[in-house]
């Protein structure tokens, strides 16, 4: 029900295109309703041979013509109001989502899978759109039709309408029964649907080790029994399903009968005129249809409703805090301090524990350590991704949580190991961080990152349209683009996380060079398993298990002859 | 597409008897209007009750006939869907892996994965509602214009022009909207495109700060699919309107021109009654078809695209001799070139090689310098754009690729494995392997002693994606795979990348002890693990820098040398 009301909620802004709906909903149901009388009141008037009342007749169909026509255009109208109502309001719930999606706090867009984020943003939010449109055009005006076509039954012969109304619930009783027969044999066909379609899938993306081994047969005789075994759960759920269409047609077919039986029957002892019985049997036809319909899209508003909720859930997430009263960050010297810093992803998992970290401006800092031991954590946090559990982040002595994110995240040039590139061209995406960027500046940036040389070799160099995710650029170009991309902006200080992990040696060691110049007087923060960058640095942190357990120079921890100096002991031993 | 109707093979009775048995019901469907008018001028008019019982039954007997035959008329067009879908994704799948992997790169996997299962579904629903309801629709019409005609030919003129003219607005409506839905599905494709986007460079886009212009372009997206989600609903909702409205007209004007034929006594009021029902079963019928053309429409477009996929042949003619074993160099690279569809540049330029049995060649060079290429080649993944590659001195492609295989086994830079056991898994190398010969792989590929610890040993449970194991251990796992079957040629491209020094050196010692007549070739970033090579390859660029023994190059290959010094400083 409080699912309902939001839905309802933000069709607030299209409440003319709401009432017009409702208004013309009821006129075009009334008029639709008129017709099957109207039909048989001139039927009545045509009696037989010589015995035809043609003014009557011809006054009858006046108004029957009337009636269609005024409903015929309320029909439209109405069609036309809940179209814009849920297109419009799918349109605000899915613009709101995307800003919520910017909104909300890093931690949250970690802890949920990306794919169903995507499915919220279209499927769900298609779902309740086509829910809103059906819901008026099935929902609402079926229940019009069936309570006006009770009331017109009842005031026109109420025994026929008794029966009418006692047979009805058999076909929906009937309905329902099949339905539920059918819904084990469909669980039953997507389940090996699923199946059927991880193979494909693994197989498919496969194709190079399938056709190395020769292994086409192996692949085609699993195939091809999971696919059969598809086939005739498809069969059964199919047949299942199809049952209830006849079915319930039969039993409209023998309430048909019934009404039409008694009907004659009366109509024989006088109490009825044929025609009233012709408009009988009309609604005895019509009256039952809303009812399938309706039971066909309850089971779809159901699911609207579901997916509403899962769209509504991402809404109601938590915000960053507000930052917008926050002062800028104040230009920063490059001194940055981590003060008894803990930090944990989840409560009962502590991760960083007392961390205290004092870099002074214009430091070059190497991060070091086993996976898992909390670097990048370091850096979640330096950026503000994340907020401490305790303790404080110190940019040029002030708090991270004291400054505006943006002034504070624009402070520093970052490069992940995860690339990040997005379907635009080269250029686009090389000057991500700086748009106004001149074409000049971009191709200067792409030369200092090594990049210049196989972007030049693209079909449309600079212009290429890159396909999502980087699309057929290896894994070390990407990397580089993303190289570009902070060379272009030259901030104050800089974050490289294994920045060069997929770059072969040679081309490594010229980036290198770039780097140097880049980092020339910044405070920078590098993550990083070759020894010879860590050499370089003038603090080195050790981290283990969440704590840093040894800093200082490379000389000095080697002289120290602790967990770094075994570290890289071994590493240079082979 | 009238290929795919081979796939009908065995369906093919079921295809006619299926709308023959819909055609039964829509006979029996269309009697009941002419009882219920032989209950109103017979029973009514002359007060026989018993004959308006004795009518109604029949007319419950009749849906129950007609329920029948429904029901039969279900059962053959679902068994006639699924087996010819059945057939149908068996067959594609079977081309699909006929294709070579120029096809198949281009093509990209989430392509085929779409065609095999959600196209072929759409068929086949296509086929089974075909069966099932589009048959009836035209019996439901042409008998209803029969009866009318039946029972006169004057008034049944109305029909004639009321039911094309329907037709003819839901053709209308349809053959504009549904395209107009399609190219909307694109936009709704760019939507979900964006969101992971976002999602994805989560942390780059706030780096930058750039939460504004991204929301600005999802916005833009988002706007534009509404905008033409709402000219769709505009074109199509004029569609139901306009059939109530010409149905009832007409339905008006027969009770209008039926007067006069009553008057006149041409016609008894029972007639004027089935004639309404008539008008009424036809637009009823109308509708149904104009819901089902959705059906049908994405039925055809994934025919079309299954057509298309089908169309494609392997670009790679499989040879016909048998590999025999020859005293020449096993291997040789003649002046090969070679460029990816679509690049315009070589990946490879002008390499010559060859090699003898036993002999190890180690290739090294910089990211995009052609070496995976050599890799893909010599298995003949790929055939060279110019020169040759040879197999004891004849072109590769005379031979069974079959052979080419089995005799060239390579172990690809991304190590995957298939979901099943580990000995299903280093199986695929070699179909009947014993046990024993899978652990001796194992323990080559140094992968014994973490498999050995595993609670089902060699049965171990595997995966999809191998996410249970770690990167170092697949990596492993797919050298245990290619050793088994003790293949003439091995390539190892990159293989061992996730494994620690120590490791990477006890395997590529196994590696030469116990497979001491094959050839091995070795790509990687490092020099070290190259240094015993009988001959290394030095790529640069796609062309060869040096050619020769570690030493030899030391002195004379300038970039051989510099990747040394520059790892020799690194470490």
């Amino acid at each position: 029900m409080k699912t309902l009301k939001k839905i309802f909620s933000y069709t607030v802004n299209y409440r003319k295109n709401l009432i017009a709906a409702v208004i013309f909903a009821a006129i075009g149901v009334t008029g639709s309703l008129l017709v099957p009388v109207l039909t048989g009141k001139a039927i009545d008037f045509i009696v037989g041979k010589d015995d035809v009342d043609f003014p009557q007749v011809g006054k009858t169909l006046l108004f029957l013509a009337a009636s269609v026509i005024i409903s015929g255009f309320s029909q439209w109208i109405m069609a036309r109001n809940t179209n814009v109502l849920s297109c419009s309001t799918a349109r605000d719930i899915r613009n709101e989502f995307f800003l919520k999606l910017n909104k909300v706090p890093v931690s949250y867009i970690d802890k949920n899978s990306k794919g169903d984020f995507i499915s919220r943003a279209t499927n769900d939010i298609e779902i309740v759109s086509d829910a809103l449109t059906q819901g008026f055009t099935q929902f609402f005006t079926g229940i019009i039709t069936i309570i006006g076509t009770l009331i017109f039954m009842l005031v026109i012969d109420f025994r026929i309408a008794l029966i009418v109304i006692i047979l009805t619930p058999l076909s929906l009783i009937c309905a329902a029964v099949i339905t539920k027969l059918s819904h084990n044999a469909f669980t039953k066909q997507s389940v090996i649907r699923g199946e059927l379609s991880g193979f494909s899938d693994e197989m498919i993306k496969n194709q190079n080790i399938i056709k190395a081994f020769g292994y086409e047969n192996k692949a085609e005789e699993n195939f091809e029994r999971l696919n059969s075994d598809f086939g005739s759960a498809g069969l059964k759920a199919t047949f299942f399903s199809s049952i209830s269409n006849p079915s319930t047609r039969f039993i409209n077919g023998m309430i048909y009968a019934l009404v039409g039986m008694t009907g004659a029957l009366r109509a024989v002892s006088g109490n009825i005129s044929v025609g009233t019985l012709v408009s009988f049997l009309s609604y005895a036809n019509q009256y039952t249809k809303p009812f399938n319909e309706i039971s066909g899209v309850i089971s779809e508003l159901q699911n609207a409703l579901v997916s509403a909720e899962r769209v509504f859930d991402v809404l109601a997430a938590e915000n960053e805090s507000d930052d917008s009263m926050l002062p800028d960050l104040k230009k920063p010297d490059g001194s940055v301090a981590f003060d008894t810093v803990d930090f944990s992803y989840v409560p009962e998992k502590p991760l960083l524990q007392d961390i205290n970290i004092n870099v002074k401006p214009g430091q070059r800092v190497a991060i070091v350590g086993p996976t898992g031991c909390g670097k990048t954590t370091l850096i979640n946090l330096l950026m503000r991704f994340y907020d401490t559990t305790d303790g404080r982040v110190l940019i040029s002595e002030q708090d991270v949580r004291e400054v505006k994110r943006d002034s504070l995240r624009s402070s520093f040039g970052m490069v992940l190991q995860e690339t990040w590139l997005f379907n635009g061209t080269i250029a686009e995406n090389i000057s991500y961080g700086k748009p106004d960027a001149t074409e000049e500046e971009i191709i200067n940036a792409a030369k200092s990152a090594h990049a210049h040389s196989f972007i030049r070799r693209l079909p449309d160099g600079y212009n290429t349209v890159i396909g999502e995710n980087g699309g057929s650029l290896s894994q070390g170009q990407k990397q580089l683009l993303t190289i570009a991309r902070i060379m272009l902006t030259d901030p104050p200080m800089l974050i490289l996380d294994e920045a060069t992990s997929s770059i072969d040696i040679r081309t490594e060691v010229k980036i290198q060079q770039a780097f140097e110049k880049l980092m020339q007087g910044k405070t920078s923060f590098i993550i990083a398993h070759r020894l010879s960058t860590i050499r370089n640095t003038d603090l080195i942190l050790v981290m283990k298990d969440g704590n840093i357990i040894e800093q200082g120079s490379h000389e000095a921890l080697m002289e120290q002859g602790g967990f770094y100096s075994q570290l890289y002991a071994s590493a240079a031993a082979v | 597409m009238k290929k795919l109707l081979k796939y009908f093979d065995g369906y093919k009775k079921y295809l006619f008897l299926g709308p023959f048995f819909k055609l039964l019901e829509a006979i029996f469907e269309l009697i009941v209007p002419l009882v219920t008018a032989k209950i109103i001028d017979i029973g009514i008019a002359n007060g026989n009750r018993d004959y308006i019982i004795k009518m109604s039954i029949i007319i419950i007997l009749l849906g129950l006939s007609g329920l029948a035959f429904a029901l039969t008329c279900q059962y053959f067009a679902a068994k006639c869907a699924y087996g010819f879908g059945t057939k149908l994704r068996a067959a594609l799948y079977r081309h699909i892996n006929s294709l070579s992997r120029t096809e198949t790169d281009r093509l990209g996997t989430s392509t085929l994965t779409t065609r095999l299962i959600n196209d072929t579904n759409a068929v086949q629903t296509g086929i089974n509602m075909g069966i099932r309801l589009a048959t009836r629709v035209p019996f439901l019409i042409i008998g209803a214009i029969i009866m009318a005609l039946s029972l006169d030919i004057k008034l049944s003129l109305i029909f004639l022009v009321t039911a094309p003219l329907i037709a003819f607005i839901i053709y209308k409506i349809m053959s504009r909207s549904i395209p107009m839905f399609s190219a909307n599905q694109k936009r709704l494709d760019r939507i979900s495109m964006l969101t992971g986007e976002n999602l994805e460079g989560v942390r780059v886009i706030r780096a930058f700060s750039r939460q504004k212009e991204e929301t600005e372009k999802f916005c833009n997206a988002s706007n534009e699919f509404s905008r033409h989600a709402v000219m769709v609903g505009k074109i199509s909702s004029v569609l139901n309107p306009v059939t109530f409205m010409i149905m009832n007209l007409s339905a008006a004007l027969i009770i209008w021109a039926g007067g006069y034929r009553v008057n006149s006594g041409g016609l008894t009021q029972g007639d004027i009654t089935a004639f309404v029902s008539y008008m009424t079963q036809i637009s009823l019928a109308l509708i149904v078809l104009a819901n089902l053309i959705v059906f049908f429409n994405k039925a055809a477009a994934g025919a079309g695209r299954i057509s298309d996929i089908f169309e494609i042949k392997s670009s790679m003619e499989d040879g016909n001799s048998d590999i025999i074993p020859f005293e020449a160099p096993v291997i040789e690279f003649d002046d090969v070139s070679f460029s990816y569809a679509g690049s315009s540049a070589n990946s490879v330029d002008n390499i010559s090689f060859s090699l003898k049995k036993g002999e190890t060649l180690g290739i090294i060079g910089g990211t995009g310098s052609g070496k995976s290429t050599i890799a893909n080649l010599l298995p003949r993944f790929y055939d060279a754009t110019e020169g040759c590659v040879k197999i004891y001195g004849r072109n590769i492609k005379d031979y069974k690729l079959s052979q080419v295989r089995k005799m060239v086994v390579s172990v690809p830079q991304k190590a995957s494995v298939i979901s099943g056991t580990v000995a299903e898994n280093i199986r695929m190398g070699k179909s009947d392997a014993t046990d024993e010969e899978i652990i001796e792989a194992l323990k080559t590929a140094q992968a014994y002693e973490f498999i050995e610890k595993l609670p089902d040993g060699i049965n171990s449970p595997v995966l999809q994606g191998g996410k249970n194991f770690s990167g170092g251990q697949k990596q492993r796992l797919t050298i245990a795979r290619a050793v088994v079957s003790k293949p003439p040629v091995l390539i190892l491209d990159d293989s061992t990348s996730a494994l620690d020094m120590q490791t990477d050196y006890r395997l590529r010692k196994a590696v030469s002890e116990n497979l001491s007549d094959t050839i091995v070739i070795m790509i990687s970033q490092r020099a070290t693990s190259l240094k015993n090579a009988d001959k290394i390859l030095v790529l640069e660029d796609g062309r060869c820098e040096g050619f020769g023994k570690h030493d030899e190059l030391e002195q004379n290959c300038p970039v051989y040398r510099e990747i040394v010094e520059i790892q020799k400083a690194g470490e």
